[in-house]
């Protein structure tokens, strides 16, 4: 028996002297917001608060186990009631908890003020990555887990940030009061940064408010945090969060960016120019579901390599990337993806994987299509 | 309530021996072969099949967190693909509440509730054998789902639509079926408890003079029947907008996903009591024995429990204070939550004034309940933490709430099943079991479970996210920690099973009042209990000294 227990022990042990351990390691983070940081102060207080009832509960528990064993001649005594020790014992937990509750509730009132802000940022969560969208600013791009799959499969070694990093953060500015819109394109999903203490359930149908003020740049790290589906695990937040200078450059060159991809619209595209960007937006939109090599997972996602009912009927194709399937897992893009995107991943599925159709689709086509609709 | 006359309970037992297809006098007592346990109408062996059904789910429950532990033992994907982990984790909370610590409870009921009233049987014997039918095959049917195309449930017990309904694989349906199933199982058999205990008691045994099993049973018996239909029609609400176009949870249709979470909750929350107020009367029947000592504060436990049972209808929001509930219904919430830490905190304060100035000794069923008095007040602790609702957005759906309520249910329901197996088996089978390799077994599982367990609050607080196959490299110690205790506390109920099958089979010869401290009902029928007991009530105006 001692033996078990000393070998637990040490597993114990060596576990937690494997790494160096931060405080962050092992406790909830402060973060860097006044909003973490009351948040941090509360988790503590309650802590401390059960550390003490703890204490003092089983103390009385292994003093009377170990003073009133019978190997020791311990003789019962009989009684079975004491009304002053009940009340007294009902009424303490009480008032602490009247105590904890005083703070919790400040705190709250101030989660809850979302008004006033600076900066209004519309977060969509999408199976599986986050969009980002700066309200009147007219960005919005989506943010994908940059994590090679290599790394995943135990092919290649992990890098320090293993699961949370992404291909483009979401950057904010610092000082300034941003207000979070969260809402869903599909299931359930829930944007969770631990610095900010900030976590809000992204709703399909609903849009959900929370705020926070960063007050050191920085790069924060956080995950969803609502099941929502097979790459659940697989869809990190990364916030860069930056002097308002910086950021003031950062969105200025994001606008232009916009402006220069819906000229590109207008112009002919070559196939293979089609195709290289097919393939990119194939895999990392795409390829979640239908799967790197196109094969699907049937029935669920169905194969698109060497689906001869979707490559003879190219009308069909288009509309269902553009609309989507109700009732199933397949999203409408027309509202997400850019007319080039869209062509060139339709460009992409058609002659990708054996698929040979040699149909090459122009995005001034999609951008037609869309607006006729 | 009056006592029942005499004269009504022979009369329930007549009509308990006519279950059969073609009945009569004593046949009863000489059928054999599987068709017995298939026609039974006895409370003691349908209360063993509850049983045995409850302990083969723990154990399939359990080999599907081992997959979980084993995938999660360090950070890549090395033994399954995301969607098998998602039907892993899905499955396992529905076969370990559904399928092994509802129904080991319902298990005890059946065998005890009659031997601690004083009755000859369940009330109604033949609607028990249906109720334990319908187990066997919802529990089929469900797992069946894991061989059909698209694989089996991988959204999570909790089942949130719309990842239930419109993006769920086709096998959904037959889930949804098989819990209807499960879920008219337990509304019967607490009809069943109820009738028992309100109609059975044996003459001159008032309400408050029941034992606290009974009386918690009788309690989570009535949240059952409040619950169970609610549960029912959210997953009939489901499988209208999966089958028939509907859309209570599609938003797209006008329907609202965070409906399904009041609903399912509404259901939920009190769930989580069903699972662990029966747990309370084990406990606070074995802690008396073993402390050779009345319980302490009698009344109390029983308001106390019925407190519990109120104000579990008033706080399943707390599992959602994250989807964007007003401000006042976070604080009502919030409120509701810290308060039921009282009447809780009150059952643990007993406890131990029981404890206090007995004369104490350590059979394997008190060290269970011990452990479960400890290791439930951590769970408490972390539960309070959690109703903390600003905190509780960091907390929410990270491994800190995967700790609580493994916890509570682990260490908590699962220990006090187990404190009441060794507890009861020299009742059940006259003989004591081991007391050797009980210990051995409670020893390897407390310290199992503590190494399980234990690390997952830090992995929460550390920011890791519940139901992930994969995960960052700064979660990798405690992972690796709590894989190594799921192994070691998984392969310890082989002891378990080892320990019954042992006790079964022969050991010290168990007297009628098999624990010297005991002063229950069930203490004076022999050991083992006679398939038949009670057939004149017992007169407890007599009785009692």
């Amino acid at each position: 028996m001692r033996k078990v227990l000393v070998l637990a022990v040490m597993v114990v042990a060596i576990a937690g002297l494997q790494r160096n351990a931060l405080a962050s390691d092992w406790n909830m983070p402060v973060g860097v917001t006044e909003i973490s940081r009351s948040v941090y102060s509360l988790h503590m207080l309650i802590f401390w608060i059960c550390v003490v009832i703890g204490v003092v509960v089983f103390g009385a528990m292994f003093y009377s186990l170990f003073r009133y064993r019978r190997s020791k001649g311990a003789k019962a005594a009989h009684f079975h009631e004491h009304t002053t020790v009940e009340v007294f014992w009902t009424t303490i937990p009480l008032l602490i908890l009247v105590a904890m509750a005083v703070p919790a509730t400040a705190t709250l009132k101030e989660m809850y003020d979302t008004s006033e802000s600076d900066l209004d940022v519309l977060i969509t969560g999408h199976q599986w990555r986050w969009q980002y969208e700066y309200l009147g600013e007219g960005v919005s791009f989506f943010s994908n887990l940059s994590t090679p799959s290599a790394q995943i499969e135990g092919e290649a070694p992990k890098d320090e940030h293993y699961l949370l990093e992404v291909d483009q953060p979401l950057v904010l500015p610092v000082d300034r009061k941003v207000r979070f819109l969260t809402t869903s394109a599909d299931v359930i999903h829930s944007w969770w940064v631990p610095a900010f203490a900030v976590k809000k359930d992204a709703m399909p149908g609903f849009i959900n408010e929370a705020w926070t003020r960063i007050e050191e740049p920085g790069i924060y790290r956080g995950q969803c945090a609502e099941l929502c589906g097979r790459n659940h695990g697989f869809m990190p937040v990364v916030v860069h969060a930056m002097e308002q200078d910086d950021f003031d450059a950062w969105l200025a060159e994001r606008k232009q960016q916009a402006a220069s991809a819906a000229n590109s619209v207008d112009r002919e595209w070559k196939m293979d120019e089609l195709m290289a960007q097919g393939e990119k937006v194939y895999s990392t939109i795409c390829a979640a579901c239908h799967q790197a090599e196109g094969q699907g997972l049937p029935p669920t996602f169905p194969a698109l390599a060497g689906n001869q009912a979707l490559m003879d009927d190219l009308e069909k194709h288009i509309g269902v990337v553009l609309n989507g399937v109700s009732e199933t897992a397949m999203p409408a893009f027309s509202g997400t993806l850019n007319p080039v995107d869209i062509a060139a991943v339709i460009t992409y599925e058609r002659n990708a994987w054996g698929n040979e159709t040699g149909d090459v689709i122009q995005p001034s086509d999609i951008q037609a299509r869309l607006s006729s609709e | 309530m009056a006592p029942k006359l005499p004269p009504k309970a022979p009369l329930e037992h007549g009509n308990s021996i006519t279950g059969g297809a073609s009945a009569h006098e004593g046949e009863h007592h000489y059928r054999s072969g599987p068709l017995r346990w298939l026609l039974t109408t006895n409370h003691k062996e349908i209360g063993t099949l509850y049983l045995i059904f409850s302990l083969s789910m723990f154990m399939v429950g359990g080999i599907m967190a081992l997959v979980v532990r084993l995938e999660l033992f360090q950070p890549g994907l090395q033994m399954v693909q995301p969607e098998f982990f998602n039907q892993m984790t899905t499955m396992h909370g529905l076969i370990m509440i559904f399928g092994a610590v509802m129904p080991g409870f319902v298990g005890l009921a059946n065998w005890m509730v009659p031997l601690q009233v004083g009755a000859p049987d369940m009330a109604l014997p033949r609607l028990n054998n249906f109720s334990f039918w319908l187990l066997p095959i919802a529990f089929v049917l469900l797992l069946s789902t894991l061989l059909m195309p698209g694989g089996g449930p991988n959204f999570g017990w909790t089942s949130y639509a719309p990842l239930s309904t419109t993006y769920a694989p086709p096998s959904t349906t037959f889930f949804i079926f098989s819990l209807h199933m499960a879920g008219i199982s337990s509304i019967l058999g607490a009809i069943n408890i109820i009738a028992t205990i309100l109609n059975l008691r044996a003459p001159g045994m008032r309400l408050m003079d029941m034992t606290l099993f009974v009386w918690t049973w009788l309690i989570t018996a009535f949240l059952l029947i409040a619950v169970m239909p609610v549960l029912a029609g959210v997953l009939t609400m489901m499988l209208l907008d999966i089958n028939f176009g509907t859309s209570f949870f599609n938003a797209a249709g006008g329907g609202d996903p965070v409906l399904f979470q009041h609903l399912f909750w509404f259901f939920g929350h009190p769930e989580v009591y069903i699972m662990i107020l029966p747990a309370f009367g084990i406990v606070s029947v074995i802690v008396p024995t073993f402390a050779r000592k009345p319980l302490f504060g009698y009344s109390s436990m029983v308001y106390a429990t019925a407190s519990i049972a109120v104000l579990s209808f008033t706080v399943w929001a707390h599992h959602m204070f994250s989807v964007g509930l007003p401000l006042v219904a976070e604080l009502f919430f919030m409120y509701a939550t810290m308060l039921i830490a009282v009447p809780t905190g009150v059952k643990v304060f007993n406890w131990i004034a029981t404890l206090f100035r007995g004369s104490i000794t350590f059979e394997t069923a008190m060290l269970f309940a011990l452990a479960f008095i400890v290791l439930f007040s951590i769970g408490g602790f972390s539960g309070l933490m959690l109703a903390i609702a600003p905190a509780d957005f960091q907390y929410h759906d990270t491994y800190f709430v995967v700790a609580h309520f493994h916890y509570v249910l682990v260490p908590g329901a699962v220990f006090s099943i187990m404190a009441a197996v060794y507890y009861w088996l020299p009742k059940w089978t006259g003989h004591y079991p081991d007391e050797r390799l009980g210990r051995w077994h409670f020893w390897l599982s407390v310290i199992g479970v503590n190494l399980l367990f234990f690390p997952m609050h830090f992995a929460g607080l550390a920011g890791m996210p519940r139901r992930i196959p994969d995960y960052a490299l700064q979660f990798a110690d405690f992972n690796m920690a709590s894989s190594i205790g799921g192994f070691l506390f998984g392969f310890s109920q082989l002891l378990f099973i080892w320990v019954i099958v042992k006790c079964v089979r022969g050991g010290v010869k168990a007297p009628a009042r098999s624990w010297d401290g005991a002063t229950d009902l069930e203490w004076t029928v022999p050991s083992p209990a006679p398939l038949h007991t009670f057939e004149t009530p017992p007169d407890m105006r007599r009785i009692e000294s």
